[in-house]
Parts: structure tokens; sequence; C-alpha cells
């Protein structure tokens, strides 16, 4: 059993003060043993934050992120879940789970995490399951009106993935759980 | 001399120790036979070594210590003797026959102790017989320690009230007044030592003397111990007669220690009634005494005594304590003329410290103290005094900790007054407390005249001192200082439109003054501070109309484009462009296409212009087409220019793969799936065609630059653009095109020159899978796929 939290979009000076505090006080070190983040935290002390959480930290880059250095995409295999990670802003029409999926297929990934919408998705298809965190902050989006801040816990088991979201809905910290298996169909090479 | 001088004493001590164990054997032997008169005999002697003056008051006491616990073993012995029918009153007669004054005054009082316990004569006689006949010792160490051999066998036996000693009307009093004579005594002898010997002496005698401080002190502390002692007693007579004592010994030393010793002992409450005799002698001490931190520590138990229960704040209110303190505070610091600004700020700072404790709710008080502190720094410009900009730093962070709410200290005028005087660096660094104070309690700022005040306060952050504009700063500091501001300015806000706008214009004012260092951090929350106000805004306008001050998006798009065009002051141009075509998707939910296109043209100015790295270049292009493709505001004939120009754009970029990339991305500007006229199925084909066109031109590159052609990924990427609109129902695309493009792309994987590439082969098969599962899903997506043979 592996956990790996999805966050992204955090925009940490430019669109929120800071982190919801539930949140913060739910993210401890020690628990998850991976953070992948589509991006936008923006700046380097988000970066430290979220490696004080967890030193297996993967990041891509959002479009305003201050560090040149985040590749575009990047893939990583978690037991026997390869998962791709992508910000987003390159995949037009953003959001598309169409355009997403062809970028799955590129990257030959189980799971794809993107983000920029900051609008929480999971959607499981042929091809694999597409997750959008949401903005961990609740960040203000062009794309989404009356945004709430959501973060994604992935428990990884075997062929099986629970997908728990976090959403801070008025104050109170809902959460929802979505299943998936890894069927035969879904290909790994 | 010194190390000599220590030998010296070291023997000393050694024969003085030797002499008073070879007596006390003696004595030993003496009490075990029940022999009294040899008892007294060598008991006398023993006591003898005590009448040494070569010893410093530390070996001195070391000796003394010995004695002690031998004269334990007598006043025993005395006792036993007394049970045997021995008269105490004789004993007591007995023992003055001793040769020398010293031990015949330690034994008497071993015999007092035993005399008193026998009751057979009133405590309070004995008890002055014995404290009258102590006046026989002058010497200053024999003296101090001889009346600290009779406070201490007397302290259990005080005629107090409850004691089994207690005695007639007035038995505390005699309790009391014996003490206080003790302790009379004992501090005159303790400040005569302050005179005697030679000069060049003094600092090493005053060392001593503050080794024996506690010996006198230790007096106070039995008067604070004896149960009689009520307030209107202590009111009436202890206080007095200490402070008469303090007050006339004019001994800095003293004076320090004792008042001290006063404020520790002696319970709070009795300090809170008797405020103005203990505040009246402060004045009155040498003008050498660190008075402050008497005072400090005065107010230091006071504040923890309001802190301590609520029950006693009415007590502070009714003798009107902040009144006499501040009062008493100000006397001081106009008297001694000489006192460090460091210890004058100390003295309001406990003061402040205590009105916040006391009177949490009197904001005028603090604001009064603050105002004096302004009147001790008036003229003297910026502190370069450590001690002093620490205690100024304490001054102005225990209103913030007290009231966790910055909006308290926004209505204290004189707060900014003093945060003047810190050197550039602390003020930055007291700012950054107030912002911190701000995001932990999570203060949210609401009116625009709360914004000014704010951003008077932290003005160090917003902008450079007019001195001191080349001071070296550390980049990642001066980063988080101007992160911290970015964040302070999401912790703006109100509800009301008008106000909020106000905020926002107040902040535009102090940001703009900030340079181009930090423009690039504290624009983009503004920004988006504003755009969250368009949004609120939005759709409402119709109701808004009329009114001149009411806040419209219009408005606030002119200050957005006015604040983006600031940055190019710095410049950085891709941060401007994002911003740009941010207000120009918020202007296009507004309806408001001249004002999105106006956003669009700037954006695109900066393109052409300013954005010169390739790499920077792609991910631009990608946020133009991205956000261009979203735009439904447009007519026909502006959305025409600005895809026009976009496509022109993404077919220049330097790398082939990305001019690829960008091109067949430009297909997404002529079908909007939810916009029924923006499906321009032609031009779709164009973009894809053209994608093709410039793959092909990559791969041919690759083949003359490297002898191999590169990766196919780039047709299998275009194959699945075509069949994203074959999907949609683009009736441009055939399905023979389909085909021939997976025709292609297998033709190309099987060339020799070929690099091999597993990544483009899983994406080919799993594009391949892909059909196929299209294919089996059936219904009109189904039927569609039927004909396309892989």
């Amino acid at each position: 059993m592996v956990l790996v939290l999805a966050i992204g979009d955090l925009h940490i000076p430019h669109r929120a003060p800071d982190l919801p505090p539930k949140f913060k006080s739910m993210l401890v070190p020690g628990k998850i043993q991976h953070i992948i983040c589509t991006g936008n935290l923006c700046i380097k002390e988000v970066h430290d934050y979220l490696k004080s959480l967890c030193p297996s930290l993967h990041i891509t880059r959002g479009e305003y992120d201050e560090d040149a250095r985040y590749p575009e995409t990047k893939t990583l295999t978690i037991g026997q879940f390869k998962l791709g990670l992508c910000h987003g802003h390159q995949v037009v029409p953003w959001g598309d789970l169409d355009s997403l999926a062809m970028l799955q297929r590129q990257l030959d990934v189980d799971i794809l995490v993107s983000g920029h919408t900051h609008q929480f998705k999971a959607y499981k298809h042929e091809g694999g399951v597409v997750i959008n965190p949401g903005s961990a902050t609740g960040a203000y989006s062009s794309i989404t009106y009356d945004v709430n801040p959501s973060f994604v816990l992935m428990d990884i088991d075997g062929l099986r993935v629970v997908v728990y979201v976090y959403e801070l809905i008025d104050g109170e910290v809902k959460v929802d759980k979505i299943d998936f298996k890894k069927t035969a169909t879904t290909a790994t090479h | 001399m010194i190390p000599d001088g220590v030998e010296d004493e070291d023997k000393w001590l050694a024969a003085g120790i030797a002499g008073l164990q070879q007596n006390a054997f003696y004595m030993h032997r003496a009490l075990d036979s029940n022999n009294l008169r040899d008892a007294l005999k060598y008991s006398a002697q023993m006591l003898s070594e005590l009448r040494t003056s070569r010893l410093s008051p530390h070996k001195y006491y070391e000796l003394y210590m010995r004695a002690f616990d031998e004269l334990r073993k007598l006043e025993m012995f005395f006792k036993e003797e007394t049970r045997r029918g021995c008269s105490i009153i004789d004993l007591y007669e007995l023992v003055q026959h001793a040769g020398n004054i010293l031990p015949r005054l330690y034994l008497l009082c071993t015999v007092g102790s035993v005399y008193i316990k026998s009751k057979e004569a009133p405590a309070k006689d004995i008890l002055k017989d014995l404290v009258e006949m102590c006046r026989g010792i002058q010497h200053p160490v024999r003296g101090l320690f001889l009346r600290s051999y009779l406070s201490q066998v007397s302290r259990d036996k005080l005629p107090d009230i409850g004691s089994e000693y207690e005695g007639d009307a007035d038995t505390v009093m005699d309790a009391v007044e014996f003490v206080l004579q003790n302790f009379t005594e004992m501090n005159k002898l303790w400040v005569r030592m302050h005179h005697q010997g030679p000069a060049r002496e003094k600092e090493r005698r005053e060392k001593e003397r503050g080794e024996l401080r506690d010996l006198v002190g230790k007096n106070l502390h039995v008067l604070s111990q004896i149960e009689g002692v009520d307030l209107d007693m202590y009111r009436e007579t202890v206080l007095p007669r200490v402070l008469e004592q303090v007050v006339n010994c004019k001994d800095e030393l003293a004076q320090y220690y004792l008042m001290d010793c006063v404020i520790q002992v002696f319970p709070d409450e009795y300090h809170l009634q008797t405020l103005e005799i203990l505040l009246g002698a402060c004045p009155q001490l040498q003008a050498s005494v660190d008075i402050k931190t008497v005072l400090s520590r005065l107010m230091e138990r006071l504040s923890n005594y309001a802190a301590s229960s609520i029950e006693v704040l009415p007590e502070f209110l009714q003798v009107e304590a902040f009144a006499k303190l501040n009062n008493a505070i100000g006397k001081v610091i106009e008297a001694q003329v000489d006192m460090p600004i460091a210890g004058a700020v100390t003295l309001y700072s406990s003061l402040l410290t205590f009105t916040l404790n006391v009177h949490p709710d009197r904001l005028d008080y603090v604001n009064q103290i603050l105002g004096a502190c302004v009147k001790k720094l008036s003229g003297k410009g910026k502190l370069d005094d450590s001690r002093a900009t620490k205690q100024i730093v304490s001054l102005l962070s225990a209103p913030l900790e007290k009231y966790n709410d910055i909006e308290t200290a926004l209505k204290l005028s004189n707060y900014p007054r003093v945060m003047e005087h810190l050197d550039n660096g602390t003020n930055k660094v007291m700012a950054g407390v107030i912002i911190q104070s701000i995001m932990k309690n999570r203060t949210s700022i609401s009116t625009s005249d709360k914004v000014e005040a704010l951003f008077e306060l932290i003005t160090g952050l917003i902008k450079d001192s007019d001195e001191n504009v080349h001071d070296e700063v550390d980049e990642e500091d001066f980063n988080e200082e101007q992160n911290s501001v970015s964040r302070l300015i999401q912790m703006l806000y109100n509800d009301d439109p008008e106000e909020m706008l106000k905020i926002i214009c107040t902040v535009r004012k102090h940001i703009l003054t900030g340079g181009p260092k930090r423009l690039p951090f504290t624009v983009p929350p503004l920004i988006f501070n504003a755009l969250k106000l368009v949004r609120r805004l939005q759709g409402q306008e119709e109701n808004a109309g009329g009114e001149e001050v009411a806040p419209t998006p219009k408005k606030i798009f002119q200050i957005l484009n006015q604040t983006i065009e600031a940055l190019s002051s710095v410049p950085v141009p891709e941060l401007a462009l994002r911003l740009y075509l941010q207000c120009a998707e918020a202007a296009n939910d507004c309806d408001l296409e001249p004002v999105a296109y106006e956003f669009f043209t700037q954006a695109y100015i900066l393109y052409e212009e300013e954005v010169s790295d390739s790499r920077a270049q792609v991910t631009a292009i990608h946020l133009i087409i991205g956000t261009l493709q979203r735009m439904h505001v447009f007519g026909v004939e502006n959305r025409d220019t600005l895809t026009h120009k976009a496509t022109g754009y993404s077919a220049k970029l330097l790398k082939k793969p990305d001019q690829c990339r960008a091109v067949y991305a430009c297909s997404h500007l002529f079908w909007v799936d939810d916009s029924d006229s923006i499906k321009d199925g032609e031009r779709v084909l164009l973009c894809l065609k053209r994608a093709l066109r410039i793959a092909n031109a990559a791969q041919q590159m690759a083949n003359a630059t490297r002898g191999s052609s590169g990766s196919v990924s780039l047709f299998i990427e275009i194959l699945n653009k075509y069949l994203y609109f074959f999907e949609k129902g683009n009736s441009e695309i055939s399905v023979s095109s389909v085909e021939g493009l997976i025709e292609l792309i297998k033709t190309e994987m099987q060339s020799d020159n070929t690099t091999l590439d597993p990544a483009a082969d899983a994406f080919f098969a799993s594009t391949l899978r892909y059909i196929q599962f299209q294919k089996q899903k059936g219904g009109t997506v189904g039927e569609k796929y039927e004909p396309i043979k892989v």
C-alpha cells in the first residue's frame, strides 16, 4: 500500500495567501510516500513546504512557477501503476478530456494527473484514469468559477487504486472516494 | 599578591576549622559526661574562632556553618539540662560569664532560644534583650553573622498571632518590632562595610558585600512570613519602616537589592494597595540605583498578578494603578537624565505589558505610553543601539501578541511613529512580524483607511528607504520579504465592491512606489484581487449604471491595464503577457469585446517585441492559443485577426517540433465544441496538413544532420488530432486520410533510417488500441470508426 498525494495550482502568493489551515493540519510529514504536484506552486517556500511533507516530490511546471527547472511532463512508476504528470496549460483545449486522453496515450500511462482548470476531476476511460486534483488553495481561475480548495490522495495497492478527494466546502472538509481497478485491457509494457 | 592572599586565607580557614574542631571535641566529651562547666568553657573557646577578621565573608561563612552545627548540639544539651532540673534563668545568667563578647552572645542566643521555648518568660522580652545585646558587636562581618544566627534561631519563636509564643494584645507588633530592629541593625552593618578598609580594595569589598546581601534580605523574608502582618500593619508599619531604612542608608547596592527584595517577598495585593508608598520611595533613592529594573520587576509582578485571575482586576482600577505607575515612570525618567534610551524603553515596555494585562480595553493608555516613548526618542533619529532596538521591538510586539489582531495596532496613532526610530533592517523585521501576525490570525483588513495605515506601517518593505539605497540585500531574504507582502495583499478584502475598489486603489498607489525590483512580486496579487472583484460585479453592471462612484468592470479593467503596464519598467514580459491574457478572459466573461481585444493586443505586442527566449515563446504561444480558444466575445473580424496572428507565431517558432505542435494546437481555434459558429472544418484540416508538412520537414532535417530520421512521435500526435476531429464530426477528415496517416507512420517506423524509439512505439500501439476500442464501442462512434482499416 502506497499513499500518493496529488496536489497543484496553489498559486501562492499570487492568488492565495496560504493553504487552508484545515488542509495544513491534515498534511503531516511521514504519512505520504510520494507527492506529485502538477505545478503553479509558485514560489520556493511552497516547494520547501511540500518537500518537508515528503522527500519524494515530483513536480511539473505551471506557467507561473518561478523555478524553470521543473519539466513540462514527467512519468513515474509506483507499484504496478505508471503515472504521468503534466500541468495542462500545454493541452488545448484546456481541461478537454479527449485531448488529455491523447496525452495519456502519448505518455503511455495508467493514470494521468493534470491541473490548470482548478476543478477536481477523476475520469475513467478505456485507456486508464485522468485525475485533476483541483487547486489546493481554491485559487481564482479564469476557467472555473467558485473554486473549492481540493487535493487528492491516492492509495495504490496492487492492481487497485483508491482515490480520495478532499474538498473544502463552506469551511468543512468533505471526503469522496473513487475506486479504480487496473484491468487486463489496460496496457503496460 | 592576590594568589598569596587566597592561599593565606585558606591557611587561616584551615587553622580556624582545626581550632573549632578540637574544642568541639572537648565540648562533646563534656556534653557526654553532663559536665556543664566544661561544656561552656570549650564551647566558648570553640566560638572564639569566629572572632577572626582575616577571612573573607565567603570563608567566614564556612567556619560559621560548622559552629552553627555544633551549637545545635549544645542547644539540645541545654534543653536536657533544664529537664534535669537546671533553671533556665540560671543558665541564661551563667553563659554571660564567658570572657569574650562574641562567644558570649552566641551562647546567649542559644540559651535564649531554649528560654523562649520554656515559656518561663514572654518571648518578646527575651527577644528584645537579645537583639539589644547584639549591639555589642559592631564589626560588620562578625555582627552580620551573629545577627543572622539570632534571626535563624528565633524565626520559629516569634510571638506571632496563632503561634504558641503569642503574647498580649500587641504581640504581632512585638514580633515585627524585633525583626525590624534586627533588620535595621544588620543593614547598618552591611552598609558600613562599604566605608571600611582601604579605598583600593573597594571593588573587592563590594563584591564581598554582594555575597552577604541574603543575610540582610532574610529578615524581610521573615517579616513576610509573620501571619499577623495584615495589609494595615504592612501599610502603617512594616513598609514605611523598611523603606525608611532603605532610603536613609543612601547606599546604592543596598537600595537596589532591598527594593527588589521588598517587591519579591511581599504579596501582590499588598503592593497594589501600597503602590503610592512604594513608588514614592523611588525618586528618593540614589541617582545611581538601577531603578528601571526595580520598577520593571514590580510591573512584571503586577502584570502576572492581573493575568492570574480576572477577579483581581477591579482592585487595579480602584487604586488607579496605571496612573500611579505612569506617573512614577515619568518622574524617574525625568529625574535620571543620563538614563540610556534602552532603559527608558524598557520601562515603557514593562508599563505596556502591565497595561495590556490590566486594561486590555484601554487603547488610549497604550497609545499614551507609545506617545511618551516617541517623545523620549524624538530628535534621536534611527537608533543604532542594539539593546534599545531590541526593547522597542518587544514594545511594539506586545500589542500584536495581546490582541492577535493587527487592526488594534492600526488604531494606535503613535505606533508607526515609534517604528520610525528603528533602523532599516529592524524596521523590516518588525514589518515582517506584523504581516505574520495578520497571516497567523487570518485577520482580514477590510477598509481602505486601515490598508493605508497598514502600508504606512510596513513601508520599509514596500519601498526603498531614502537612505541606504545601496544596501546589499540577500536575494533570498528579499524574495521572502516580498512574497510576504504579496500574501498580505490577499488578506485585504471587503464584501462591498465600492470599498474593495478603494482598497485596490490604495494598494496600487503604494506598490507602484516599490520600484522595478518589487513590482513582479506585488503586481500579480493585486491583479488577481481586482479580477476577483470583476467576477463579483459580472452581470450586475446594468443595476449599477448611473452612479459615478460605483465600481464597474470597465473601470477596473482600466486600472488593471495601467497596473500591468507598470511591469514594463522591470521588465518582465512573460509575466505581463500572462496577466494580460487573464484580463482578456475576464473581459470576455463580462462581454466587453473592445477591452478583451485591447488586452490581447498588449499580449501580442509583448510576444512580438519582448519575449525572445525560444522556450518562453513556446509556453507563451500555448497560453495564447489556449486563451483564444476559450474566447467567445469576439466578432468574426477580430477573431480572424487574432487567430491569424496566433497561427503565424506558431509557424515561426524556432524548433520544428515546437512549430508542429503549436500549429496543430491552432486547429482548435477553428473548431470549438460548444460554439456552433466556430466549426470551420476546412481550416482545421489546413492546420493539420500544415503540421504534417512541418513534421516531414523535421524528419528531413534530422536525416540531413544526423543521418537518421527523428522520432515518428509528431506523426502519431497528428494522427491523434485527426482522430479527435474525425470523432467530433468534422467532415473534412476522411477515413482515407486517417488510414493514409497510419500507413505513413508504419512505413516510417519500419524504415531502416528510423531510430528506435520505444516511447513512440508504445504511443502508436495505444493509439491503435484506442481505434480498436472505439470500433467495439458500437453506437454512432462505433459506426464512425468501423470503416477505418488498421
